[in-house]
């Protein structure tokens, strides 16, 4: 079998047969503990410090952030955004319980629907799990409310995140995603500005395959320190 | 297979060096991946001690590569995908072709894969009568002209605007043939919409993959233009196609090593999109795959670990040592011959082909170190090369002049005393003859040199003597 050629091959480039139990249960401990190596300091900052890193970060890779209260005033930031834009009203959104109990009838010209998107959505609505502050980071995990097409499809794609979502590192990410997902969820998207190109010349242009503007609204308060 | 025309590296040099269009693209994003990667290294304090950090882990997944590779297929299995191993490129392309015909596929759409280039795999779908539509920028153009890319994250790195609109223009002639293209950007929108009815229509995905993770059974890939998540993302069936030392741990080694990766590669900080896929879709989930396949290739990998070559295994595909290459400056990828340009394709095309075919490779090279130095994981590509041109010496693939001129310097050598008389000797003689102009133009035996740039002439002693003059100085130790 080409598995087992494979594997013995590798193993007489090792100069040892399979590893012994002991080390096999190492390895495995390894992985079950996943230990975390050198973090940059630079996210290890107070919660306000490190939502107005993320910001920052954001912006700098040509994403938009819009800060608002709470989630009542989501409607708003988003309808505002859309017409400064110059952009239709027309939305599709995560079915996700979170967005769901945004008052969007509030702005009864924005019309929301909820599904995953197709490629006739101009504007998609997403919701943030986390953002990484290190380098403006959103870490989207798919699941039914929170389907990996609406990251992907849309011209224009919302991402509504509460800044006390707001974390330092990935790992910290990945922490909240095995506490609270448990299992590895099918996709785990890490998005870090709009979709861009630098293969004409090796010059960036923004918007290729994937959205041509990312928008955050962030909504509340950083996490109490 | 792509014909690889590595043998004919002194010819593909000479005709790049000539290449007017070649030498713009080359002078106009050179320096810049240079200046991007120092950037990036220059904003994080800890980036050297996460070079060192990113080699250890691979040194550590490499050493147990066997153990993660069955921890892996366990989890991926587990999360309804399924392996196939393939020890060679025939293998994978009859694995991959016979996913594709389960799925009755009729056209196909792929992210950018290097593994894809080395085992020919668009040929092969072509040949059997399966469209593959290549979907990231630089590599959609190489595609319409027929070519291989000519640099690992850059596909198109040797073309000009005027070379895009041309393939444009001869391959949408179902659009204005009096339509302009004022700008990149033209390009860039012309080309989303012409793929974004691929993209839907698709009715397979074939991805690469950064890392394989043992822990989660996942596979990462990054991007930047988000082509590889619309081509993993929309069809019925998803192929990863990887070969075996992508494999590492746990999401925290992945994390540290995508640290090190982008910074390295384009100097961004973080690719737009870093993904990682788990199986096929779930129960209630809106979209995804509903097959998840990862094709693992050896294709010669296994064979390298316990030898000088092991080291190469680390590479994560970051192409930091291809962009800092004077070598590599000069003449571009395509010269290289076969898939894998610039230092990492001179250590490992030889490998992969052949040293017999590739010798010339890990001979293009002025030994430097700049590929070293800048490797995120360190790898030591100038004595691996170094090793390279020992196996070719020995096994007499190296041209009788080099092998004579070798003996002659070899007898030197090994005589301290007569070599320094001798270099002693000849580099007053060459300053006497070249102290009117201060160099050569012409010079017996170094015709090869003087041919292309004159050879300067010594202005007094020999390093020995100008060394053992400054210990008796006090200058040095």
């Amino acid at each position: 079998m080409t598995k087992q050629a494979i594997l013995t091959a590798i193993r007489r480039g090792l100069k040892r047969g399979s590893l012994p139990a002991d080390q096999a249960a190492m390895l495995s401990g390894r992985m079950a503990a996943h230990p975390r190596h050198l973090i940059p300091a630079r996210s290890r900052l107070p919660a306000s410090g490190q939502v107005a890193l993320f910001v920052r970060n954001v912006e700098a890779a040509f994403g938009t952030v819009a800060s608002v209260p709470d989630s009542a005033s989501v409607p708003g930031a988003v309808a505002d955004y859309l017409a400064a834009q110059n952009l239709p009203g027309s939305l599709i959104m995560a079915p996700h319980p979170e967005l769901q109990a945004i008052p969007w009838q509030d702005r009864p010209l924005l019309e929301v629907r909820q599904g995953r998107a197709e490629a006739t959505d101009a504007v998609s609505v997403q919701h943030g799990f986390a953002g990484i502050a290190e380098t403006g980071t959103l870490m989207l995990p798919g699941s039914p409310q929170r389907p990996v097409t609406l990251n992907l499809l849309a011209d224009t794609a919302i991402v509504v995140l509460r800044a006390s979502h707001v974390v330092g590192a990935y790992e910290d990410g990945w922490d909240r995603l095995r506490a609270e997902v448990g299992p590895m969820p099918r996709n785990v998207m890490f998005v870090t500005g709009p979709s861009r190109s630098a293969d004409i010349e090796q010059t960036l242009e923004l918007g290729a395959h994937g959205p041509r503007r990312l928008h955050v609204v962030l909504v509340g308060d950083p996490a109490p320190d | 297979m792509h014909i690889a025309t590595s043998p004919a590296f002194k010819e593909n040099a000479r005709a790049a060096l000539a290449n007017a269009g070649l030498q713009k693209a080359l002078a106009r994003s050179g320096p810049s991946f240079i200046a991007r990667r120092a950037a990036a290294a220059a904003d994080l304090p800890e980036f050297e001690t996460l070079r060192d950090t990113a080699r250890d882990i691979k040194n550590h997944a490499l050493a147990n590569l066997d153990f993660y590779l069955e921890a892996y297929e366990a989890k991926v299995l587990e999360s309804g995908g399924k392996v196939h191993w393939c020890s060679d490129a025939g293998q994978a392309r009859d694995t991959v072709l016979a996913i594709c015909q389960a799925a009755g596929a009729r056209t196909v759409t792929k992210g950018k894969s290097m593994i894809g280039e080395e085992i020919s795999i668009n040929e092969h779908l072509e040949k059997h009568g399966i469209v593959p539509v290549e979907t990231d920028l630089g590599e959609y153009i190489i595609q319409l002209r027929h070519e291989l890319p000519s640099h690992i994250i850059a596909p198109a790195f040797h073309l000009n605007m005027e070379d895009w609109e041309d393939a444009f223009r001869k391959a949408h002639t179902d659009l204005p043939a009096d339509r302009q293209f004022a700008e990149r950007r033209d390009i860039l929108i012309e080309a989303r919409e012409r793929l974004r009815s691929k993209f839907l229509a698709a009715d397979v995905g074939i991805t690469g993959a950064n890392f394989l993770i043992a822990e989660t059974g996942s596979s990462v890939i990054v991007t930047n233009e988000g082509n590889g998540d619309l081509t993993q993302t929309l069809p019925k069936v998803h192929i990863v196609l990887a070969s075996i030392e992508k494999c590492v741990p746990t999401l925290e080694d992945a994390t540290s090593l995508l640290r090190v990766l982008a910074r390295s590669a384009t100097g961004q900080e973080f690719s737009v999109y870093t993904t990682f896929s788990t199986g096929a879709r779930r129960p209630d989930d809106l979209d995804g795959p509903h097959e998840y396949h990862v094709v693992l290739i050896d294709n010669g990998r296994s064979a390298m670990f316990g030898t000088d070559f092991q080291e190469m295994l680390r590479c994560i595909r970051c192409a930091a040592c291809m962009n800092h290459c004077p070598v590599y400056g000069a003449v571009g990828g395509h010269a290289y011959g076969w898939v894998y340009p610039g230092p990492m394709g001179a250590v490992l095309t030889p490998t992969l082909i052949g040293v017999e075919k590739a010798g010339h490779l890990p001979n293009a090279s002025t030994f430097c170190g700049k590929c070293e130095s800048v490797c995120p994981v360190r790898i030591p590509l100038p004595k691996l090369m170094r090793h390279w041109r020992e196996r070719e010496f020995e096994r007499h693939l190296s041209p009788a002049g080099v092998r004579g001129g070798l003996a002659v310097w070899g007898f030197f050598a090994r005589r301290p005393a007569l070599y320094r008389l001798a270099t002693r000797l000849g580099a007053v003689a060459l300053g006497l003859f070249g102290r009117k102009k201060g160099r050569f133009a012409r010079m017996p035996f170094a015709g090869g040199w003087t041919a292309g740039r004159d050879l300067p002439a010594p202005e007094g002693d020999t390093f020995f003597a100008r060394y053992a003059k400054a210990q008796r100085s006090g200058a040095v130790q």
